[in-house]
């Protein structure tokens, strides 16, 4: 059974709306990725040197790291010799099989993990401007409809408006937000938040954090401390450490992975606007080089377009018109 | 490490040729995969690359990299200067009209700095031009996005201009416009909403807000992170909007910050200005060609080559180089090799040009005081001849005297000696290291890491 049926069949077990969902919000994405995918395809019969260079080219212009692209390329290249590929099309799947590998490790949980009883806390950290705010004002809004009990903590003390932002958010939703004063210590707000959260009897505590560059060594200080209260008030918390990355960004999304990683322990990614036509493709990059891995991806505004990461819709919805294409080969060929 | 800058890229390539004498194409070819390389982990849109490697190489191969002695030099001299070419020369100001109030129009992806940027230029333009703007807010959709621009404006203590979160953006606009009109302002700063530039509604209503108030300038803020997107975006906020310019956010991060050159490369729009910091007054003129040796992460590394070109005599550093292989150096030819560094400016001047120099620790913000250097000179020049010559004459009492000469402690006079000696002992070990090597160019007594 070729690679393309697999994941169909894996990706056809879950409901139609999920699949819709990420169709629509990876529309733009898919457009370009797959469209240019196919034009190559169709351009490029034979596979040597020159197709290798264009896809390369078609990856990096996803902003597949330069490095991940060249390890990608490299295992293609063997592949294909080993195989004997001469057909690009015969590559088509065994392409997105890698993509696939390479966001998907095996044995690996993609859903968020819950405090076994008690509270769960959830640690939301990133550099300005990613979507923090609006990304915990949809998870608040995701458990608020589970039944779940949600605080929020406004953690930006920082930025001008952002606490205002978060309690606009907890109107819409209907949820508490716990807040001190612009410019108060974040660490503070985290520790009363705690305190309140468990008074109310909480589920679950989302913890907003200012965003913050990467490099501001003294910033990185003061999260590690945010997180370090966080866990003498609740030793096994925060259960996720969530990173939450513009899928606008470039290879520098590695770096912000790799030093919040360092700082805070990150447990997984939140990959925001993904609607536009960035394709997020430092995620493979950060996945292969880093091993953490995303847990939910903004498909647009709405709450409910925040969906959980599943590597095999991501891929799929990037593939689907060659998959399609394939597929009618192969019945033509039957 | 992954991002490494364009100089250590070069450097592997440089090295197989270092032995051959003569440069081949196939050697420039190589060269050039690595500029590529280097461009493309600096973000550079990769349609950007490919022309720009291609114009690069007709530089290289006709002539000057090939016949130059200094291939490695010369390579990043022309992507230099081609960077810089693409980036366009001089930072251009900010539009005003000849009919004050002008109207600037803040535009972009959501999350790039919009809202700071408004505050961050009009801070800049009150401060630097002595001019007095109005903010309007007319972001409605982001919650909290007025109450941001109110407090920044509370902060600076200038007006906001906003109807709330139910009116229309075009009103919001026009009912600014006429305010500032009437209270005399010179500028109206107008902050949007983020959107996505295949936001038709969106894009729409930019363009009704566009047409309504007929701004001077329109400016679009993009994230300095922004991948290989950044040209798709720029294209086509360029397309509906006939944007001015653009405004580069959050360059005090580490990023390479290679969407800038797409933006400029694609649409022809100057960067303007550059966000640096999370401070209110950290907007700064746009420096094209700093930010070209940042992209190919080399520090101001153009600079120091033609420092050192102008500044190093050659024939002496020919003899000091000599000198250093027989590992005979003396005081004097230390004391003349410290003169020769001084010669290029403050030593921390050099060092934050040099590649790489800002990621060693402790060379990160080091705060080289020139002093030291003076101390040492004084130390030297407060020995004998005979001590200069053979450091090994200078027992205990000899120190105290040299100490006492100088106007320093006898531990200076020591750490001195330690290093001087040290020093020697490295260099015997290279001069055997380089020995059967064959034949070498005369080197440059300053090894930086990236000279050839």
């Amino acid at each position: 059974m070729s690679f393309f049926k697999k994941l169909k069949d894996r990706v056809s077990g879950q409901t139609d709306t999920v699949t819709e969902k990420f169709k629509d919000g990876l529309a733009k994405t898919r457009d370009s990725f797959a469209g240019k995918m196919n034009d190559l395809m169709a351009r490029y019969r034979k596979v040597d040197e020159d197709f290798f260079e264009e896809l390369e080219e078609l990856l990096i212009g996803a902003d597949v790291g330069v490095e991940t692209v060249m390890e990608l390329i490299d295992e293609l290249k063997t592949e294909a010799k080993r195989q004997n590929i001469k057909d690009t099309s015969e590559l088509a799947p065994l392409i997105s099989e890698k993509l696939a590998d390479k966001l998907d490790k095996s044995g690996e949980d993609n859903t968020i993990q819950h405090a076994a009883d008690g509270m769960t806390v959830i640690l939301f950290v990133g550099v300005n401007g990613v979507g923090k705010t609006t990304t915990i004002g949809k998870v608040a809004q995701k458990y608020k409809e589970e039944g779940s009990r949600v605080v929020m903590a406004a953690g930006d003390t920082f930025r001008a408006g952002a606490i205002e932002q978060l309690e606009e958010w907890g109107n819409q939703v209907g949820v508490d937000v716990v807040k001190q004063q612009a410019g108060s210590d974040p660490a503070a707000v985290m520790y009363d938040a705690i305190q309140s959260a468990r008074s109310k009897g909480a589920n679950v505590l989302l913890c907003d954090t200012a965003g913050r560059l990467q490099n501001k060594v003294n910033l990185m200080k003061e999260l590690e401390k945010v997180k370090r209260v966080i866990q003498r008030e609740i030793p096994e918390a925060p259960h996720e450490v969530l990173l939450v990355l513009d899928a606008t960004t470039g290879q520098n999304a590695m770096s912000q992975a790799k030093t919040f990683q360092e700082a805070t322990d990150v447990s997984g990614i939140v990959l925001t606007k993904l609607d536009g036509t960035a394709k997020g493709g430092i995620v493979l990059a950060v996945r292969n080089e880093l091993d953490i891995p995303v847990k939910f991806v903004g498909l647009g505004e709405r709450a409910e377009d925040l969906q959980p990461f599943d590597s095999n819709q991501f891929v799929y919805s990037l593939f689907k018109e060659i998959m399609e294409a394939e597929e009618e080969n192969e019945t033509d060929e039957s | 490490m992954a991002f490494e800058g364009l100089a250590e890229r070069l450097q592997g390539t440089l090295d197989k040729i270092k032995g051959k004498g003569k440069v081949t194409e196939a050697d420039v070819d190589e060269m050039m995969r690595e500029v590529r390389l280097a461009l493309l982990e600096a973000d550079v849109n990769f349609k950007v690359v490919k022309k720009f490697i291609k114009q690069v190489k007709e530089r290289a191969v006709g002539q000057e990299v090939l016949k130059s002695l200094t291939p490695g030099q010369q390579v990043i001299k022309v992507v230099n200067e081609e960077l810089q070419e693409l980036m366009g020369g001089e930072q251009s100001k900010i539009a005003h009209a000849d009919k004050p109030p002008t109207v600037v129009m803040m535009v972009g992806l959501q999350g790039a700095g919009k809202t700071t940027t408004v505050a961050k230029l009009a801070n800049h333009l009150r401060k630097e031009h002595n001019r007095q703007p109005l903010l309007a807010a007319a972001d409605i959709y982001r919650p909290a996005a007025i109450d941001q621009l109110e407090t920044l404006g509370k902060q600076l203590d200038m007006p906001v201009y906003s109807l709330g979160n139910q009116a229309d953006p075009v009103d919001i606009a026009k009912g600014a416009v006429a305010q500032a009109k009437d209270e005399h302002r010179d500028y109206v700063l107008i902050d949007t909403a983020g959107r996505l530039h295949v936001d038709e509604d969106l894009m729409g209503e930019l363009q009704r807000i566009k047409e309504a108030v007929q701004p001077e300038e329109i400016l679009l803020v993009v994230d300095a992170m922004t991948g290989q997107d950044a040209v798709n975006v720029a294209e086509s906020f360029n397309e509906q909007l006939d944007v001015n310019g653009a405004v580069l956010t959050k360059l005090d991060g580490d990023t390479r910050g290679g969407a800038a050159i797409s933006v400029k490369a694609v649409t022809g729009m100057p960067v303007k200005f550059a966000g640096m910091g999370e401070k209110i007054d950290q907007l700064e003129p746009f420096h094209p060609e700093r930010m070209a040796s940042r992209i190919l992460g080399m520090g101001d590394v153009l600079s120091l080559i033609e420092k050192a070109q102008t500044d190093v005599d050659e024939d002496r550093a020919k003899e000091l180089e000599k000198k250093m292989r027989q590992a005979d150096l003396t005081f004097d030819d230390f004391l003349e090799q410290l003169q020769q560094v001084k010669k290029m400016g403050p030593i921390d001047e050099v060092l934050s040009m040099m590649p790489g120099a800002n990621k060693m620790k402790g060379l990160k913000n080091a705060q080289v005081d020139d002093s030291q250097i003076t101390q040492v000179e004084a130390i030297i020049r407060s020995m004998t001849r005979a001590e200069k010559e053979d450091p090994s004459l200078i027992n205990a009492s000899r120190k105290k005297r040299i100490a006492k000469g100088s106007g320093t402690a006898v531990k200076d006079v020591n750490r001195l000696l330690k290093q001087f000696e040290d020093m020697q002992k490295m260099m015997k070990q290279m001069s055997s290291m380089q020995k059967g090597k064959g034949k070498k160019k005369g080197k440059n007594p300053m090894q930086f890491p990236f000279m050839q």
